[in-house]
């Protein structure tokens, strides 16, 4: 049974159509990359992932799960901006990866003190330690995004989604980010989902790239029809396919 | 080079600001004098000298009959007033804006009940406050109260709403509950607007709380001028004028302070 199974989900908005039929199974630890032109469903799609909206019809399920309601804690997700509380110093918004699920919001004590030197062992990770009582506003685009992405894997979910989250950082900043995004995941093992515009990105990063597209096409009525995907590549081993399959099959080594 | 682009230096803008308040004195020590030399006994504008000894006794001297320096008496009742009922207001609104920002059933039983509230004109009210709630302190801190808690709440609901979705989704995701995300992501983004709105509806509070005063009271700042109008002191008015726009100059000054201290964040990416 897959880790993350989605069974013919479907999604419209009104009498217009985003999604339809779309099936997929990702493995524990699988990184995805979803791709396609604008409008084209995947951030609807991610958003569904998140559970911030809920399919029209179809099933979405983690680990045998339910098609949840509600955001929860077994998604974690950073978005391109707003992702941080900008309230909050540095330290605080990874405590509150922590924090935020008791009754008040607080963590006290012992407990909090514990938080706290996770949270700093965090920003040691994340390279942040230098900017640990600093507001968000202070730091740079790129740190701000390191920041969500710790801040979400603080709280331990079972699937992190990525919503373009390094769509506003100049080419420099955004290697860097890839790097950092390999060393934790490679930690981790985690599952990712990434929706991107930069298809070098989602195919470099992603160990399958989904491209989202529209297989049919009514010129008369544009939003008749869904998008779904179109496309399910491997892009493990630089995009070509069947480098490991002697691994798998180590009998035709011999033929 | 274009106007918009000249700049005063800093001791130019010093002088300019300073400028108004000079004009402003000098001419009305000129009209002051004027009306002075025509009729010794003119009342209607009295020397800035006048003012100042006036200002002195108010401030110092206490009243013949009951042994207290009245002006104080007055500034107390006064402010007692204006910040009961705009500290009330400052609750009630924080309380329903969270409310309306956050909550979509509460968005949809109360916003636009907030919304027609806040054309009710408040002074048109204030006969009926009298009626149901007496001529004590009630009528008048409800007035205020009336007349800017739903000016307050619809901006803060608004600005609740104004929170970038990301955040609030961002913080299901943390597990925080709808509790959680009202004390800990929203209340924090939305005091120093509290503080802003306060500082705008202090002008309208001290209308209503003068307003008020004037028409039924025994003490306070606005009931003293009235009550010396009829003997025409514009000595006394004058005075009593200047001192409640220093009061309100300070509480704004203080407000705004407390904002700069208290909410560091918000000058962080300046």
């Amino acid at each position: 049974m897959s880790f993350v199974s989605v069974r013919n989900v479907w999604q419209r908005y009104g009498d217009r159509s985003i999604l339809e039929r779309v099936s997929v199974s990702v493995d524990e630890g699988e990184f995805i990359s979803i791709v396609g032109a604008s409008g084209c469903g995947k951030s609807t799609f991610l958003r569904m992932l998140l559970a911030e909206e809920r399919p029209y019809k179809g099933e979405i399920s983690i680990d045998g799960g339910d098609t949840a309601v509600e955001p929860n804690r077994e998604r974690g997700v950073v978005f391109q901006k707003y992702s941080v509380f900008p309230h909050m110093t540095v330290r605080d918004n990874l405590i509150a990866g922590e924090s935020f699920e008791q009754p008040f919001g607080r963590l006290r004590g012992a407990a909090r003190t514990e938080a706290a030197a996770r949270a700093d062992a965090m920003l040691e990770r994340i390279g942040l330690n230098h900017v640990a009582d600093q507001f968000p506003a202070a730091l740079s685009g790129g740190m701000q995004q390191r920041l969500a992405i710790g801040q979400a894997m603080t709280a331990r979910p079972r699937i992190l989604l990525l919503d373009e989250p390094f769509g506003a950082l100049d080419p420099g900043t955004r290697l860097q980010m890839h790097d950092f995004l390999m060393e934790l995941r490679d930690e981790t093992n985690m599952t990712v989902f990434m929706v991107t515009h930069d298809l070098q990105e989602g195919f470099k990063l992603g160990d399958r790239v989904l491209v989202f597209d529209k297989p049919r096409w009514d010129p008369d009525d544009p939003g008749l029809f869904g998008a779904t995907i179109t496309y399910d590549f491997d892009a493990r081993n630089k995009g070509m396919p069947y480098q490991d399959i002697l691994d798998q099959y180590p009998s035709l080594a011999g033929a | 080079m274009r106007l918009i682009n000249h700049k005063p230096g800093r001791p130019g803008a010093l002088l300019l600001a300073a400028l108004p308040f000079v004009v402003l004195f000098v001419a009305y020590a000129v009209a002051s004098d004027i009306r002075l030399t025509a009729n010794p006994q003119d009342k209607l504008l009295p020397a800035p000298s006048t003012i100042l000894d006036t200002a002195h006794r108010l401030f110092t001297e206490p009243d013949r009959r009951s042994k207290e320096i009245l002006l104080w008496n007055d500034t107390f009742a006064s402010l007692a007033r204006l910040l009961g009922g705009v500290g009330i207001s400052a609750a009630l609104s924080l309380v329903l804006g969270l409310a309306i920002g956050l909550l979509p059933y509460a968005r949809s039983l109360l916003s636009s009940f907030v919304a027609v509230i806040s054309m009710v004109p408040p002074l048109a009210l204030l006969p009926i406050l009298f009626i149901v709630f007496g001529l004590g302190e009630l009528s008048k801190v409800v007035l205020i109260v009336i007349g800017i808690t739903p000016f307050m709440t619809r901006d803060l609901a608004q600005r609740v709403m104004e929170i970038p979705k990301e955040q609030i989704v961002k913080a299901q995701t943390l597990g925080a509950s709808t509790s959680v995300i009202a004390l800990r992501v929203a209340l924090p983004q939305i005091l120093p607007r509290l503080i802003s709105n306060m500082r705008l509806s202090l002008g309208s509070a001290w209308l209503f709380l003068i307003a008020a005063e004037a028409v039924a009271s025994n003490v306070g700042l606005g009931y003293r001028i009235f009550l010396v109008r009829r003997y025409l002191a514009m000595d006394v008015i004058l005075t009593y004028v200047i001192w409640i726009t220093l009061l309100a100059f300070v509480i704004d000054w203080a407000l705004k302070t407390t904002s700069r201290r208290a909410f560091p964040w918000m000058e962080a990416g300046l």
